[in-house]
């Protein structure tokens, strides 16, 4: 799960590799060429300096056709010019970590003989709205160089990107083989595009929407796939919140034969998915819709054949969807609980009592998401059935600070304890205690993720009134696996100089209304080698803790500090010593004109190509 | 929590302070951080003034709190679960279809029966008095709005307060009155179990 950037839809850290450090590459570049004596790790035994192009055939033929991870790949291109250039003309998968890193054009010349193309756009707190509209991440230069580079690109795929129907339009027209589209968390496009996408791209075996906002144009997109038999192999849509035309969708089930993964809207009633679920059998994902009736339909005996509908679906081995549940309806789908390893309840308002006869048949249970309506209660059953868990995520009903949440630190214990191979948790709550956290941390070593979000700013221990400064601190001297950690609470400086001391392969790290002073940010800075993303929000860090990350920089993919102690006359000090740094630093409130002390957004990170030329007015690159 | 809590705002804040804005709180020099504080709602004898609030936090923030953007973090596609995620089905006798409704929208039992005088156009609130009934005009039948609970057992609409009902009602029938005179309207024992 996750390791296929196209198949991370429910988990969405896929990150594996540092990115290329620019400055080595350059050294890759003054490298003398070929038939480098230092390549003595070629199986030439001789001592005759081979001519390049038998070094060259060596080199692909021995080496690079068994690297695909792109770190692998990247250590290879430094070797010496001669593999440098054998490795561009190999990759065939190319990760773009930030689009603003490097030029489509210098990615385009340099990688020669693409087909898959991976592109991240705008950083995770545009989620939340703390980037203003129209910051930037367009696709549009990227289709447009590759349109003209790569005619046999087959694979886009795109997270925090903005996309034009023009875009996909464009897209659809240049690439003859393109296979597969999958666009997360991206906007800008509407049902026209998707509408082109579908009736162009002849070949396409791919077409997911995760978590992006698509425009309702009023164009009937389903109907727009070609008449005959299609390759669809996955067809998510569960986030495009626009009518489809059913009897188009029946029609496409029925002639993709080799559908495999169907995620569904709300606006497909459970009478409508029985249909679909009786045409496509072979279903091994599917995404449910509303799993609720529409309006004017009788009911009658729809509920039997909807059990009979899953229990004919014998592969169904992910389950999602429930976007407006009929409670009552819940029961259709225990014939395939036994099956499921991903199961995602996370827009299901359901009680522990309607979750556990559900629970405690998912033995295979390996990712689970779920909203907090089911309790401490619903978790316990959780913890009790499903040993096989890796990834938990408990999302609130209710995002609201100050109220009585309905899960807590006993759930959450109680997870670890019955979920030991737990590697990825997302936890939010309203109170938790140190004990608890440290409970986990002991319980689950495998922790790779761990993200705790107590949604009360500045809570401390619910029972001991403490920060939860050693809650943390257990987790990163504990969980010796931990690459991804989000903290919250009431936290000092002395939680940083835990995550600095023990968190050596902490590659994520997000903050939140946490620590005292520039101390906190600093040992963070100074003690995690591997830190390549750090997001900070509302928290007092200023200009000398942004000193103490020079020596680091070039190594991160960004940095995020929104809301901190930040003086502009900082930020350009930065900007100074780092050439390769982009600084940018961006108003919140486009309305606002005059500046305060403090800057409002300082988002920085790398680049080969200097400053992007598409800034909008609220945005300054010192 | 004290009544005289229950009509301020947290802490005894003003609202100016509360209120929502859409860029981040305190513009200008001041940080929104440093007007945040650590909650003391769930800590019992804190929510008697806001001085005690100052007392119980270990550091020191003032008590002012006001809405934060993009906080929690949660997508703005998971944001609105709370709306329109009560939804039931509604069944007429002698009617073949059934409806399904959002209980979520009404906020008492008198909404409940406008939502089904929309629902169903063929029926008009009856106005008798402490009764809750739905007529068809046209030919004079009578249908009293019924529900199932958690425990799988028939109720008359109206006998729990509204919070309750929609807590346990698992789907609602119209059932017509003739045949509505086996429902007990109310037996205490039946109140406590469905709470």
């Amino acid at each position: 799960m996750g390791e296929d950037p196209s198949s991370s839809q429910m988990s969405e850290d896929d990150d594996r590799s540092p990115p290329l450090d620019p400055i080595s590459s350059n050294k890759a570049r003054n490298c003398s060429g070929s038939g480098c004596p230092s390549s003595s790790s070629s199986s030439s035994t001789d001592y005759i300096i081979p001519y390049p192009d038998q070094v060259l055939e060596n080199v692909l033929e021995n080496v690079l056709c068994f690297l695909t991870a792109r770190q692998d790949r990247n250590a290879a291109s430094l070797v010496c010019k001669s593999w440098y250039r054998a490795e561009a003309l190999t990759r065939s998968e190319l990760f773009i970590g930030n689009c603003y890193a490097v030029s489509p054009r210098r990615a385009t010349d340099r990688f020669s003989r693409v087909r898959a193309v991976s592109i991240k756009g705008k950083p995770r707190f545009a989620d939340f709205n703390l980037m203003p509209a129209h910051w930037g991440a367009h696709f549009g230069p990227w289709v447009s160089a590759m349109a003209k580079a790569y005619p046999w690109l087959e694979k886009v795929y795109l997270k925090r990107m903005s996309v034009t129907d023009d875009d996909l339009a464009l897209l659809a027209e240049s690439f003859p083989g393109f296979k597969e589209l999958v666009l997360v968390c991206c906007d800008g496009f509407g049902t026209s595009g998707l509408a082109v996408v579908a009736s162009k791209c002849r070949q396409l075996r791919v077409l997911d929407l995760i978590e992006s906002e698509v425009i309702d144009d009023d164009v009937d997109w389903i109907c727009c796939f070609p008449e005959s038999q299609t390759c669809l192999e996955s067809l998510m849509f569960d986030c495009v919140e626009c009518h489809v035309n059913f009897e188009a969708l029946e029609r496409l089930v029925i002639r993709s034969p080799s559908l495999k993964k169907l995620r569904l809207n709300r606006y497909v009633s459970i009478g409508q998915l029985h249909h679909l679920m009786v045409r496509a059998p072979q279903l091994t994902h599917l995404g449910t819709g509303s799993f609720s009736s529409s309006e004017g339909n009788a009911q009658g005996d729809q509920e039997l054949d909807c059990v009979s509908a899953f229990a004919a679906c014998k592969s169904i081995v992910c389950l999602s969807g429930f976007k407006e549940i009929f409670v009552d309806q819940l029961p259709a789908i225990y014939p395939v609980c036994a099956n499921l390893t991903n199961l995602n309840f996370s827009y299901a308002n359901i009680s522990a009592e309607q979750l556990k006869p559900v629970i405690r048949n998912c033995h295979k249970l390996q990712t689970f998401w779920v909203l907090d309506s089911v309790c401490d209660e619903g978790l316990k059953a959780v913890a009790a059935t499903c040993k096989e868990l890796r990834e938990l995520r408990v999302f609130p009903v209710d995002p609201r600070e100050d109220i009585e949440g309905p899960v807590s630190e006993i759930g959450f214990q109680a997870i670890s304890e019955g979920c030991r191979k737990l590697q990825s948790i997302l936890y939010f709550c309203q109170r938790m205690t140190n004990e608890a956290v440290k409970a986990m941390s002991r319980n689950c070593p495998d922790l790779v993720v761990f993200r705790l979000c107590i949604m009360g700013r500045h809570r401390p221990d619910h029972v001991t009134g403490e920060s939860m400064d050693e809650g943390f601190g257990a987790i990163v001297m504990n969980c010796k696996k931990l690459t991804r950690l989000a903290v919250s609470g009431l936290l000092t400086d002395q939680a940083f100089s835990y995550i600095g001391q023990y968190g050596k392969l902490v590659r994520t790290l997000s903050v939140a209304f946490a620590g005292d002073s520039d101390m906190a940010l600093q040992y963070v800075l100074e003690g995690c080698p591997k830190l390549q993303k750090l997001e900070i929000r509302d928290s007092p860090f200023g200009d000398s803790a942004l000193r103490s990350g020079l020596h680091h920089y070039y190594n991160m993919r960004f940095l995020w500090m929104s809301s901190c102690l930040l003086t502009r006359q900082g930020c350009r000090d930065i900007a100074r010593a780092l050439p390769r740094l982009v600084v940018e630093v961006i108003k919140s409130d486009q309305q606002q004109v005059e500046t305060g002390e403090y800057v409002d957004i300082l988002y920085m990170y790398r680049s080969l190509d200097g400053q992007r030329d598409d800034i909008p007015k609220f945005v300054d690159i010192l | 929590m004290s009544p005289e809590n229950e009509q301020q705002s947290p802490a005894g804040l003003n609202y100016d302070e509360t209120k929502l804005t859409l860029g981040l709180p305190g513009s200008g020099s001041k940080r929104g951080f440093s007007e945040t504080t650590v909650v003391g709602l769930n800590l019992g004898s804190s929510c008697s003034s806001s001085t005690t609030v100052d007392d119980e936090v270990k550091t020191h923030r003032p008590p002012a709190k006001a809405q934060v953007v993009g906080w929690p973090p949660v997508r703005g596609s998971r944001r609105n679960l709370m709306t329109s995620c009560k939804y039931v089905k509604v069944a007429v006798d002698g009617a073949p279809y059934l409806r399904k409704m959002d209980l979520e929208t009404c906020k008492s039992y008198q909404q409940l029966l406008g939502a089904l005088e929309d629902l169903f156009s063929f029926l008009t609130i009856r106005n008798d008095t402490n009764e809750r009934k739905l007529m068809d005009l046209a030919n004079g039948v009578e249908y009293v709005p019924t529900y199932e609970d958690r425990d799988g057992d028939w109720m008359l609409v109206g006998d729990v307060p509204w919070n309750m009902f929609v807590e346990s009602c698992k789907r609602l029938r119209l059932m017509k009155s003739s045949e509505a005179i086996g429902l007990a309207p109310r037996t205490p024992s039946k109140c406590t179990s469905s709470s």
